[in-house]
């Protein structure tokens, strides 16, 4: 029996996709059977950014409405044998799924695979209930920004109310640069806020937005501090125990470089 | 309308005014029977000064509906240049106590509060968590947080301007006390630890200070066993 995983956010544009996409990445990195849902139904893009919208035949509108099977729906990654997307529909809004619809197919993918990853769309509406109904876990991905936090705090109030574990916690985005010099919000202070435990940090790189644009998650490419953040982020979700890429070391890091700098100088 | 040749409505004279004693075991038709007759043919009562004399009733035992008490309020302020000060019972209605009793009570809740969510309650309220932006806690009574306050905090909800606020660590979106209300400056502040909220009177604003003020600006709260609390 898997477990479902919904990746939410509240705000938009905090990297709700691009962390499912990772997260799924990764995981199949570690041969585990993933399957990610879009459930941001009329804005899908989790296809595009797997790289997978050219094999769209039917999407979940289609297994909802029971115009085909939820296998026929399915589309098996093209790196991955053990990874596959059920994509959103195009065509139609939030209403066209419900709570019912989406928790028997929730059910019936946790039977076949170890990991359900659901992108959830932004907001608080219709499609957010949607998409929590079947999961079991929650990620909340947040930005070190005030908007973000705000946001995610009042997701973590709503996901409280359900029967769901507690959320844990992504800090998107991070500028080391703008943290070490105060102008971006700090981890402790976010985690502090929230009070949630915290399942990984993620720096701002460009190229995790080169990744997207080429429909390839950048998970794949190791040597790369968002990769392997997204690698670590899930080690843990499978249990190890990974030391965060804290803050402090990151922060030695830019200082052994701004040192190399000048001493060279 | 005499028991056993008791009147059973007796007056007396204070330095605040008048007294009437009802007695509680006479029947309220026969009391307001009685009030009337006393009140139009005792005669110190018409002959009194011009000013208004406050009346206080005593009731005793006696359970006495809003509508009684309408119907006595009335009926002597139409004989008498006399108002009714206060009504003075030894009982009061169940509902009346179970209301009472849950605003003098201390309702304890263990939760954050998260943006986007009130909390409201009856009474004082202790909240163990904190309060995050966006989020709000609302008493009738006083706000106790054992915790971060960065949202709302309103006190004295229905107009009790003596309801105070404190707090653990103190960075609030907006203080409310009764009908006032403060907000944070429009710059970045640092919270505060262990802080209290309370509306000044001479202000007429609602004034942080350190949590060790609070006894002093409201005393009624101080009651020491083993020491001397009057002083």
């Amino acid at each position: 029996m898997g477990e479902a995983i919904v990746v939410t956010s509240g705000k938009g544009g905090v990297g709700k996709t691009t962390t499912t996409a990772n997260l799924g990445t990764a995981l199949a990195l570690m041969d585990k059977k993933v399957c990610l849902i879009d459930t941001d139904i009329g804005l899908r893009n989790l296809d595009v950014v797997m790289g997978l919208e050219n094999r769209i035949i039917y999407d979940i509108v289609d297994v909802i409405e029971e115009r085909c099977k939820l296998s026929q729906a399915l589309i098996r990654d093209k790196r991955f044998d053990t990874l596959a997307l059920l994509p959103a529909a195009q065509t139609r809004d939030k209403s066209a799924v419900t709570r019912d619809g989406m928790l028997a197919i929730v059910q019936e993918l946790k039977q076949e695979y170890d990991y359900i990853l659901i992108d959830c769309p932004a907001g608080i509406e219709q499609g957010f209930q949607n998409a929590i109904a079947g999961a079991d876990e929650a990620i909340v991905v947040t930005t070190p920004e005030k908007s973000s936090v705000r946001d995610a705090d009042r997701i973590i109030g709503l996901i409280e109310q359900e029967e769901m574990n507690r959320p844990r916690l992504i800090i998107n985005r991070i500028r080391q640069q703008m943290m070490s010099d105060g102008d971006a919000l700090d981890i402790d202070d976010v985690v502090q806020l929230l009070s949630i435990d915290l399942l990984g940090i993620v720096i701002d790189s460009d190229d995790v937005i080169k990744a997207s644009n080429s429909g390839e998650p950048v998970a794949i490419t190791p040597k790369n501090k968002a990769s392997l953040a997204y690698r670590n982020i899930a080690r843990r979700i499978l249990g190890e125990s990974v030391p965060l890429q804290s803050l402090e070391q990151e922060k030695g890091m830019f200082q052994k470089m701004k040192s190399l700098f000048s001493r060279r100088s | 309308m005499t028991r056993g040749n008791q009147p059973c409505i007796t007056i007396k004279g204070t330095k605040d005014g008048l007294t009437f004693y009802i007695d509680d075991d006479t029947p309220f038709s026969e009391v307001i029977e009685e009030l009337t007759k006393t009140l139009t043919t005792t005669d110190f009562l018409e002959d009194s000064s011009e000013q208004a004399v406050a009346v206080t009733l005593h009731l005793g035992y006696r359970y006495v509906s809003k509508a009684q008490r309408n119907q006595l309020k009335q009926l002597i302020e139409e004989h008498t240049r006399f108002y009714i000060e206060q009504f003075d019972s030894n009982v009061i209605s169940k509902n009346e106590a179970e209301t009472w009793f849950d605003e003098m009570e201390v309702k304890s809740i263990t939760q954050i509060v998260r943006s986007g969510q009130i909390v409201e309650v009856t009474g004082d309220l202790l909240l163990i968590g904190d309060v995050n932006p966006g989020g709000q806690v609302r008493a009738t009574g006083n706000i106790y947080i054992l915790g971060h306050l960065y949202g709302i905090a309103h006190a004295g909800i229905y107009g009790n301007e003596q309801a105070t606020i404190a707090a653990s660590y103190m960075n609030p979106t907006q203080l409310r006390i009764a009908h006032y209300l403060s907000r944070a400056p429009d710059y970045e502040t640092e919270g505060t630890y262990m802080e209290c909220a309370y509306l000044d009177n001479e202000t007429d604003k609602i004034v942080i200070d350190r949590l060790q003020v609070l006894p002093y600006v409201r005393k009624k709260n101080r009651k020491i066993e083993g020491g001397r609390s009057d002083g």
